[in-house]
């Protein structure tokens, strides 16, 4: 039977990769086509991609319970058309203001001061691309998988899309919280009862750590409210200075909703439960993108908002940071669980993100937006490999895989190339983004620096030995792989690849996005720390 | 001319009727009813009051609760209907459903 | 522009290894022709450059900028000195003789097309180390290389040993680059530059800086130099990180012979040679490298005086090879370690590559005590490694011993440290030549000592492997020739050559000096070939009597003085012990998650309380309600009036 599975696998490939090298040129000639479209006509560009998956999820929702097919291929074309709708924000960008752009601003409720504002910035900008891009992935991945309440799973998969991209877009803050808690909803749903044996309980937990997160926030929003003259207006709070007590108090009122979401040490907890039990593309939709919300409200909101507080407070988030690289990785050493232990190399990945949006630097706050993009695809790649083989395996324990790599050629590939993604090996984009990162704490504060450089040690460690459990060695007689990846997973995780590879032998083209949106988050909290230095000293004197 | 202070006696009397029905007898047609004097009751007064301080709001308000009250009527008779048809019985301590 | 040219160096290997590893499995069994074709294409285009840097041209230029971030601005570029001309030369044509020796070594293996794209990549990777204009590229190379040599000692990855040394080697490495990576931080810090040309213009600046660490005042050049060093040691193989090396002879041996002797390993000693300005500015930089190089190659001559596996002895000589080359660099003589390098380069593939030829027709067999009397089956194998063996004990007139003598001729003249070192290079000159002639002398003399079978199998390898042996067999014989001294009547041309870059040492020692210093390592390395002889030719017997009476020093020498068990006591296991036990057991397991389940268990205990409350009975609810409305109406009644 052994020597069967073998010499169907060592021909199988072959054929993949011919046949779906058909499609690429297609696929390209289909994008590049729609990109060309879509930058010639004029259309809120910004609204059209959130509410397109959110209409278009509700309306998948009226689709007959029988026509399943209708609803994986309804999903899969509005996820398309969202990913190329959204091309207008790479190509038209400029890249030479740190102003917001694509701006949308519309009275809401206006006796309030809600508006409908969206609008996007250098910072921003890359998430939009990201998501409209793993959404893709998710559907395509779960075509097979999820084979009960089809168009359920699939609606929620394109209310989640909708409201994660209106998480990035919003420049109101009561927008922005209403799609903040709107993606909850279906992500909850999304784990219980489409997840793995222990789903309610992680469900729940990922529920209520959350929230208890946001309810602070939302005190925090409700004050700042009324500090700036009753506007919801996030532009209009930039430019408002708070007393430095006031931006203590709120830093750490966002911080708790911030610091769940990354997840910062020691409220991680929830990762790895939530990870675990989660279906493959809720998995991938909470590793690229859900956990990025964090880090991004810190450079959105904590920072920008209340700079001299971000600035005092650095160095309390960069031993956090710096705890979370390291407890992440070594904990990492001693799981058993495939989807686990990248759950926990998450703590540790972000814990890089964080340190580097908090050494306040150049280098660092860029290697932070680029590592979290980095983390987005690798981390979401690796998701959705594991959801690609556990389909066949139907386990993840690590220890009953074993030789992979002679059954599945080409998936062994590709996981190869996102397992050296994750440790940062030079022509990889998590290189560059590691490398920014680290360069920028060290600069911050050089212990630091010097510590975090270990979890780059460890995490070599623990993925390696991942891979060489699962790949090496010989073939798992408990472990089924029945046969290597098909034309749908090949063209999955094909995008990803191009993209780990680009990024890391051209990351400029990223950097060149953030380069002077991150400068005028610089030049803010360094020149608001001047000020505060002036009172103190003006204080003193008086 | 009927002085205001007897129709407001008048109506508390019935009021307290209504509230003593309501807490005391154990079956819901009966408290049905209760409910329904409470209602008028209160029209009552706001029929009073509004002659006697001339203003017309009191009588419009009073066609609202009369519609409320036949609303309510309706559905809580179709909700015993139903309650009747599952469990047989007509009787408040039978039905403890919403125990802790 | 003619700039094209250098760039294809390192890029024909890459479109090599793309087509290979793609579209490999079409054509299995033809993949070493786009392999071979791009590795000489490279060959050919490094002979011209080479050329041209002869003719007094050094090539430095941008190809894109690679990473700009604020004022760090990092380029994809190449500089082509002397010192990267010689690498160039050394990585290619090594490199090209390996892919040709691999057509006939890995004839028939499942993974063909694989192995020849991944010699490809990292033919790629090694260019990209030696011809980047600055650290960051360096950086990227380094790793680069360090993958694909964790991609090439796991290559059997079925095997639990292949796919464990792997691993150990990418991690030990890990270990090195550390320290290398935080060195790249604070040249950054410091000079505000990864380039190489901007870092050696704007170094003196560093001069007399201090920095605290931990109280202590250290010198900011020694403080980074040092830092470098640390990947240097990782790469290297050197104390107390050489613990992968010997583990990396489970790949297959062309690997060895490529990767794990003549080019990725020597990358340390290129780091450290191609920042000579910084090193030589710090005295105390200088003496740990001299100490390291000194001490790591009398430590690993050690111990392959008793090791048996034909591979392991020869990768326990490279490693203590290495040690001679940071011993030169150590001393100043960054030239002399270059040029042993070179020859290094040479005659260490020829053994590896012997060794293969060996295992070729043993059937994968490595114990040099099982073989014997091969002489007679191979002669062309035999005379060949016969040569690299000469050359490396350092016999007058091949490549090794014109490198070998200029190192310790050079470390005699510079000062204590250097006595020191030209002490334990000499005696390290002779237990060279007395473990490299034990290999020879078990393997190719006296009678052979395997089964009958094995003997029947005994064959000459197939033409594709025996050529590049011959070609390798003129290098390790004539690679020295560029650098005959004044002394014996040559001019030292790579010396010369080199110096623009590195420099040249002082030499205050007279002419008679240096006759006495040639003669010992003559005397010493020929006392070593006789040595092994008499042990292993004309009495047998006194190995296993000197293994008897001195056994604790055979068994620590044996068991590597138990380097890896320390590491695994001391590193592997307790980091394994915190995240399992306490990291999991404990502060996930107990405290984090002890509260986050602790307090909705609080709330529900309170809930089950207050839930008594909920009676059920319509008439409590009603009369709840009446009381409440008592109690409000009564509380305005009062209230309200005052």
């Amino acid at each position: 039977m052994q020597t069967g599975h073998d010499s169907h696998a060592d021909k199988q490939p072959v054929n993949t990769i011919a046949r779906t090298l058909l499609y690429v040129p297609a696929i390209i000639a289909f994008v590049y086509l729609g990109a060309i479209f879509s930058v010639q006509i004029e259309y809120p560009v910004l609204s059209w991609v959130i509410f397109l998956p959110i209409i278009g999820g509700f309306l998948i929702f009226l689709i007959p319970r029988k026509h399943e097919m209708l609803a994986r291929a309804t999903s899969l074309g509005l996820t398309l058309v969202a990913f190329i709708l959204s091309l207008p924000l790479y190509i038209n960008f400029d890249k030479t203001t740190a102003k917001m752009q694509f701006t949308e601003v519309h009275n809401w409720i206006p006796a309030w001061g809600i508006k409908y504002s969206l609008g996007v910035d250098g910072i921003s900008i890359l998430f939009v691309l990201l998501s409209t891009l793993l959404s893709i992935l998710c559907v395509t991945v779960s075509w097979t998988a999820i084979t009960e309440k089809v168009k359920e799973f699939y609606g929620s998969i394109l209310l989640i899309e909708g409201s994660m991209i209106g998480v990035f877009c919003s420049l109101d803050f009561f927008l922005f919280y209403i799609f903040w808690e709107a993606m909850l909803i279906p992500m909850y749903i999304l784990i219980g009862v489409w997840g793995g044996p222990n789903r309610v309980y992680a469900a729940i937990k990922f529920f209520l750590f959350t929230l208890v997160g946001s309810l602070l926030m939302l005190v925090g929003i409700i004050v700042s409210y009324y500090y700036t003259n009753k506007s919801f207006d996030v532009l209009q709070m930039m430019n408002t200075t708070y007393p430095y007590t006031i931006q203590l108090i709120l830093f750490w009122a966002f911080f708790a909703a911030f610091a769940v979401k990354v997840p910062m040490f020691p409220v991680h907890t929830w990762l790895p439960d939530a990870h675990t039990e989660a279906p493959t593309a809720g998995s991938v939709i909470l590793a690229g993108i859900l956990i990025k919300m964090g880090a991004y409200g810190f450079l959105r909101f904590s920072i920008p908002l209340f700079p001299e507080a971000a600035k005092a407070m650095a160095p309390i988030m960069i031993v956090l940071s710096v705890i979370a690289i390291i407890y992440g990785a070594v904990i990492c050493l001693a799981q058993t669980d495939l989807k686990r232990l990248i759950a926990y190399s998450s703590v540790s990945h972000m814990g890089f993100v964080t340190l580097g949006i908090f050494a306040l630097n150049m280098q660092g706050i860029q290697g932070g937006i680029l590592q979290m993009i980095n983390h987005g695809i690798v981390t979401g790649a690796l998701f959705l490999s594991v959801g690609i083989i556990y389909e066949r395996t139907h386990t993840r324990e690590i220890a009953h895989y074993g030789g992979a790599a002679t059954a599945m050629p080409v998936y062994a590939a590709f996981f190869m190339i996102f397992t050296l993604a994750s440790i940062g090996l030079p022509g990889t984009n998590g290189f560059i983004g590691e490398f920014l990162i680290l360069l920028g704490g060290f600069m911050a504060w050089k212990l630091m620096g010097v510590l975090a450089c270990t979890g780059i040690i460890i995490g070599a460690g623990y993925m390696l030995w991942l891979y060489q459990k699962v790949f090496f060695l010989e073939t798992n007689p408990y472990a089924h792989y029945h046969e290597d990846v098909n034309e749908r997973e090949f063209l999955t995780l094909l995008p990803l690849v191009v993209l780990v590879l680009w990024i890391g032998f051209y990351p400029n083209a990223l950097l060149s996005f953030m380069e002077v949106s991150v400068q005028g988050l610089i030049d803010r909290v360094n020149v608001s720390a001047q000020q505060q230095i002036t009172q103190n000293i003006i204080e003193v004197i008086k | 001319m009927v002085p205001l202070e007897w129709y407001i006696t008048l109506s508390t009397v019935i009021f307290i009727i209504g509230v003593i029905g309501f807490l005391i007898r154990r079956n819901i047609i009966i408290m049905l009813i209760s409910i329904e004097l409470m209602l008028n009751a209160v029209n009552l007064s706001l029929v009073a009051f509004s002659h006697y301080l001339q203003d017309l709001k009191g009588q419009i308000l009073v066609i609202f609760v009369i519609t409320v009250a036949a609303a309510e009527a309706a559905i809580g008779l179709a909700i015993l209907v139903s309650l009747y048809r599952n469990k047989a019985v007509v009787h408040t301590d039978k039905i403890t459903e919403m125990k802790g | 522009m003619t700039m094209e040219k250098y760039v294809l160096i390192p890029l024909l290997p890459l479109i090599g290894f793309c087509i290979n590893i793609w579209f490999g499995r079409f054509y299995q069994e033809k993949a070493h022709w786009i392999s071979i074709l791009a590795v000489l294409g490279s060959f050919i285009l490094s002979v011209i450059t080479f050329i041209e840097v002869l003719q007094g041209k050094v090539i430095n230029y941008d190809l894109y900028s690679w990473v700009i971030s604020g004022n760090f601005k990092v380029s994809i570029g190449f500089l082509i000195d002397q010192l990267t001309a010689i690498m160039l030369i050394v990585v290619t044509s090594v490199s090209l003789l390996v892919h040709i020796y691999s057509v006939g070594y890995m004839h028939g293996d499942s993974g063909y097309y694989r192995f020849f794209s991944y010699l490809n990549l990292f033919t790629f990777s090694m260019l990209m180390l030696v011809t980047g204009n600055n650290l960051m590229q360096l950086y990227f190379g380094w790793e680069a290389v360090g993958l694909c040599s964790y991609f090439l000692i796991g290559y059997y990855f079925r095997k639990q040993s292949a796919a464990d040394a792997g691993k150990k080697a990418f991690i030990v490495n890990r270990f090195g680059d550390f320290g290398f990576g935080i060195g790249v931080f604070m040249v950054f810090i410091y000079l505000e530059t990864l380039h190489y040309t901007d870092i050696f213009a704007n170094i003196h600046t560093l001069q007399g800086q201090t920095i605290n660490i931990l109280g202590f005042e250290i010198g900011l050049v020694t403080l980074i130099a040092l830092l470098l060093f640390c990947g240097a040691i990782g790469k290297s193989a050197q104390l107390p990180l050489h613990v992968w090396l010997a583990d990396a002879m489970e790949g297959p041996t062309p690997v060895s012979a490529l990767i794990h002797a003549a080019t990725m390993v020597t990358a340390g000693v290129f780091l450290v040679a191609r920042f000579n300005p910084l090193f030589s500015m710090s005295e105390t930089a200088m003496m740990v490298v001299a100490l390291t190089g000194a001490i790591t190659s009398l430590f690993a001559a050690t111990i392959a005086l008793v090791q048996n596996d034909i591979k392991r002895i020869i990768a326990y000589s490279t490693v203590s090879q290495l040690g001679y080359m940071f011993l030169a660099c150590g001393v100043g003589a960054y030239g002399a370690g270059i040029f042993h390098l070179f020859t290094h380069a040479y005659f260490k593939a020829l053994l590896f590559l012997g060794a293969g030829s060996v295992m070729h027709a043993m059937a994968g067999q490595l114990d040099i005590q099982k073989m014997g009397g091969l002489r007679k089956y191979m002669p062309i194998t035999f005379w060949t490694f016969m040569i690299a063996s000469v050359s490396i004990a350092g016999i007058p007139g091949l490549a090794g011993f014109f490198s070998k003598d200029e190192i310790l001729w050079l470390a005699y003249n510079a000062g204590t440290v250097g006595r020191i070192v030209w002490v334990i290079g000499t005696i390290v000159a002779g237990l060279t030549a007395f473990y490299s002639f034990r290999i020879v002398f078990l393997t190719f003399f006296g009678k052979f000592k395997g089964t009958h079978e094995e003997e029947h199998h005994l064959h000459e390898s197939p033409s594709s492997m025996t050529v590049p042996l011959m070609i390798l067999a003129v290098g390790a014989i004539s690679a020295g020739w560029v650098g005959i001294p004044p002394l014996l009547g040559g001019t030292n041309m790579i010396g010369h050559f080199l110096e623009p870059v590195l420099g040249h040492p002082h030499v205050h020692g007279t002419h008679a000096e240096e006759w006495m210093v040639i003669a010992i390592s003559v005397v010493v390395a020929l006392g070593g070939i006789f040595t092994a002889a008499v042990m292993y030719l004309w009495a047998p017997g006194i190995p296993q009597l000197l293994g008897r009476t001195f056994r604790s020093i055979y068994t620590v020498l044996w068991n590597k003085y138990y380097v890896d068990e320390l590491y695994d006591y001391t590193i592997v296991r307790p980091t394994k012990w915190i995240g399992s036990r306490i990291l999991v057991g404990v502060t996930d397991g107990k405290i984090i998650e002890g509260i986050v389940n602790g307090v909705p268990k609080l709330i529900a205990e309170f809930g089950e309380r207050f839930r008594k409350l909920q009676t059920g009975f319509l008439q409590h609810y009603a009369m709840g309600m009446a009381f409440g409305l008592f109690v409000i109406l009564s509380l305005v009644l009062i209230f309200v009036k005052q």
